[in-house]
């Protein structure tokens, strides 16, 4: 049945685009990490309260940056998807999923092993560590949701419009979590990175962020070309199968 | 209008007529609630701290485990074609079964609040309050605990799955329930807490119908 | 009955695809007034698909449908307010009586139906008092079809139609379509059942994959 296959054939576009795409970002990515993590671990200056273990913050800082960032991209391509039924679209915001979702387990483990040295305990409810590790939800159930169904194409719909109803929902649940929080000020004041940003702490910063970026950026190319040749060939064994029967 | 009714009607109908499903889910509440002194042990001064969380979280967890019935008998049987194809808009529709829906678990939950309260030893300055916001909040959890249910309508195992999908969800309906009634009793208002309820149930009252009906016709595909 | 007016239902080159699976393309259709199209191939051929598609509950892979010249899609709603869909399922609540199931299809429509007129076209008025859990699935079948009398719908999509009815209650459905064609109304049945039905068009899915 040439109609079916017809439909993936197109996305030749992007696996040609990508292809020579993928190698520059994945060596950006090595590159700016490398000096972001330079920067931060020997350059940055240690905080006259907290010591070296202030430098979490420069891994931290940009995973939740990046949390946020992918989520917002998923809900962007699951827009798209849905109004104008670009098949890349799904795969895209699909794809963008598991990756948001490292990011957000990373901020948090990082923000318990920063927690620890500075308030003594591995968890604390503070505004932002609550709203990510919300957020963390939000994506284990958009990836719960869109596996459960045996067909993909209505998975990824269904994980679409879910994606849609919980990016509305972030700014929500963020502010009424900060409300909660400063309704139940903990015993310590926190201040994560300070009120500003000295210059040798926000160049790090925003290149390890930037670095982050162009990680995902490589690692969703990645996943989108897996999904796309997965999918050719599955539409190649169902027209074997067919022919065989 | 008319149509409205008539579906909130049979909802009403056979919620009654199957009349188990709404007695577990206030049984499952007052029973829960009820283990709370059992795990914390008597000291009233502990249990009045912990009353609004404890009420307000167990009052999630049953209205959760109602939802996964909302449209499920109607995609299980072809009811669902049938209400698709009526000339109601499916997002009406939805809002139809949301309110049959919070009037067999919902409003049933406002009503056994205050018999919580007390074996929880609250302070009596939150009563009212407490069902003030309750009222407010069960329908916003009806409306947004309807999202999870329509996304997850035609899978097997939808039920589990749903909570995952709505509790997230439910946690501003959360704080800002606990907040309203913990301001009571401590003596300050709880104005801006129950309009920020009411301002969820403004905001889920179009949006949360809208999602669900995109599912709805997602999950007939 | 009711005369409907307009020139009808038309699919022009409709695909269809379930599961990745191209069911089929290139499709078109022509049903006026009054006309009657038969769908028959073997089970997976694609007939509940394309009648799914044809209520508006499937997407088509490509091409598009047209109701009465205009274009399904700019308003699906009023589409499918104008027809009337009886699948596999009954949709009859078992906890209901037979007439408290018919009730709710009235209001649902906003129609003013008399229970017992609807029922007795299907001749199962006897049963109205009934809990529809008590009906054998025959009954329950005809409570289903019952639908079909309710609200006056110009098209009228049937999936299998007489599984599990007898030959009575076969002529029943066939004198109900008629009596619906005759009035100016559409009706597209699939049925591996031999159903009279003069005049229809017959379209054999397995021909297409």
């Amino acid at each position: 049945m040439s109609s079916a296959f017809h439909r993936f054939a197109n996305p030749a576009r992007f696996m040609r685009y990508s292809a020579v795409i993928l190698p520059w970002s994945l060596w950006i990515t090595a590159a700016l990490i490398a000096v972001g993590l330079y920067l931060a671990l020997f350059v940055a200056p240690a905080d006259y309260q907290q010591g070296d273990s202030v430098r979490i913050m420069f891994v931290h800082v940009p995973a939740a940056w990046m949390a946020l960032f992918v989520y917002t991209n998923m809900a962007v391509a699951s827009a798209v998807a849905l109004i104008w039924r670009h098949p890349l679209a799904h795969i895209a915001a699909h794809g963008s999923a598991p990756i948001g979702a490292c990011f957000t387990l990373i901020a948090l483990v990082t923000g318990s092993l920063w927690g620890k040295p500075m308030w003594g305990t591995w968890w604390v409810w503070d505004a932002r560590l609550t709203s990510v590790l919300v957020l963390f939800f939000l994506y284990l159930g958009y990836i719960a949701l869109a596996d459960a169904f045996d067909d993909g194409a209505k998975g990824a719909k269904a994980a679409a419009i879910l994606a849609l109803v919980g990016f509305v929902n972030v700014p929500i649940i963020k502010f009424s979590v900060e409300w909660w929080n400063t309704l139940h000020q903990p015993a310590s004041v926190i201040k994560m990175g300070g009120p500003s940003i000295h210059a040798s702490m926000l160049v790090p910063l925003v290149i390890m962020a930037l670095g982050f970026t162009t990680f995902f950026v490589a690692v969703l190319i990645l996943r989108m070309r897996a999904a796309i040749v997965g999918a050719k060939l599955r539409t190649l064994q169902i027209a074997l199968i067919e022919r065989g029967a | 209008m008319n149509a409205f009714l008539a579906i909130v009607r049979r909802d009403l109908k056979l919620a009654f007529r199957r009349g188990g499903d709404a007695a577990n889910v206030v049984v499952f509440f007052i029973l829960t609630v009820t283990l709370f002194p059992f795990g914390i042990g008597p000291e009233a001064a502990i249990l009045a701290r912990v009353a609004p969380g404890v009420i307000w979280v167990v009052a999630l967890l049953a209205a959760m485990l109602s939802l996964d019935r909302l449209f499920r008998d109607d995609h299980d049987d072809g009811s669902l074609e049938v209400l698709v194809l009526s000339p109601l808009p499916l997002e009406v529709v939805v809002m139809a079964k949301c309110l049959a829906h919070w009037l067999t678990t919902g409003l049933l939950l406002v009503m056994a609040a205050p018999l919580l309260a007390v074996v929880m030893a609250m302070d009596g300055e939150g009563f009212a309050t407490l069902l003030a916001a309750m009222v407010l909040g069960t329908p916003v959890l009806s409306l947004i605990g309807a999202i999870g249910a329509a996304l997850t309508v035609g899978l097997r195992r939808g039920g589990v799955l749903i909570s995952l999908l709505v509790l997230p969800l439910f946690i501003p309906v959360l704080i800002f329930g606990v907040g309203a009634v913990d301001a009571a009793v401590y003596g300050l208002t709880a104005k801006p807490h129950l309009l920020m309820l009411g301002g969820l149930l403004v905001l889920s009252l179009p949006l949360a119908p809208w999602a669900a009906a995109a599912a709805l016709r997602l999950s007939l595909e | 009955m009711t005369d409907f007016a307009g020139t009808g239902l038309a699919a022009h080159g409709i695909a269809c695809t379930r599961g990745g699976r191209g069911l089929f393309e290139g499709l078109d259709i022509a049903i006026e007034p009054g006309g009657a199209m038969l769908l028959c191939g073997p089970n997976g051929s694609g007939k509940t698909s394309l009648l799914r598609l044809l209520a508006g509950f499937l997407e088509p892979a490509d091409g598009w449908l047209t109701w009465n010249g205009r274009a399904v899609v700019e308003d699906i709603q009023a589409y499918q307010s104008q027809l009337a869909y009886v699948g596999h399922l009954d949709a009859v609540k078992r906890s209901l009586s037979v007439t408290e199931n018919v009730e709710f299809w009235a209001g649902l429509q906003g129609a003013d139906a008399d229970p017992l007129a609807v029922l007795g076209s299907l001749g199962i008025g006897s049963l109205a008092a009934l809990p529809a859990r008590f009906l054998s699935a025959g009954q329950r079948r005809r409570l289903g079809l019952a639908r079909l009398a309710v609200a006056p719908k110009p098209l009228w999509l049937l999936d299998e139609p007489t599984v599990t009815l007898d030959t009575a209650s076969i002529t029943m459905v066939e004198a109900l379509i008629a009596r619906h064609r005759v009035g100016g109304g559409m009706v597209v049945v699939a049925s591996h059942v031999t159903l009279d039905l003069p005049g229809a068009a017959v379209l054999d899915l397995r021909a297409l994959s």
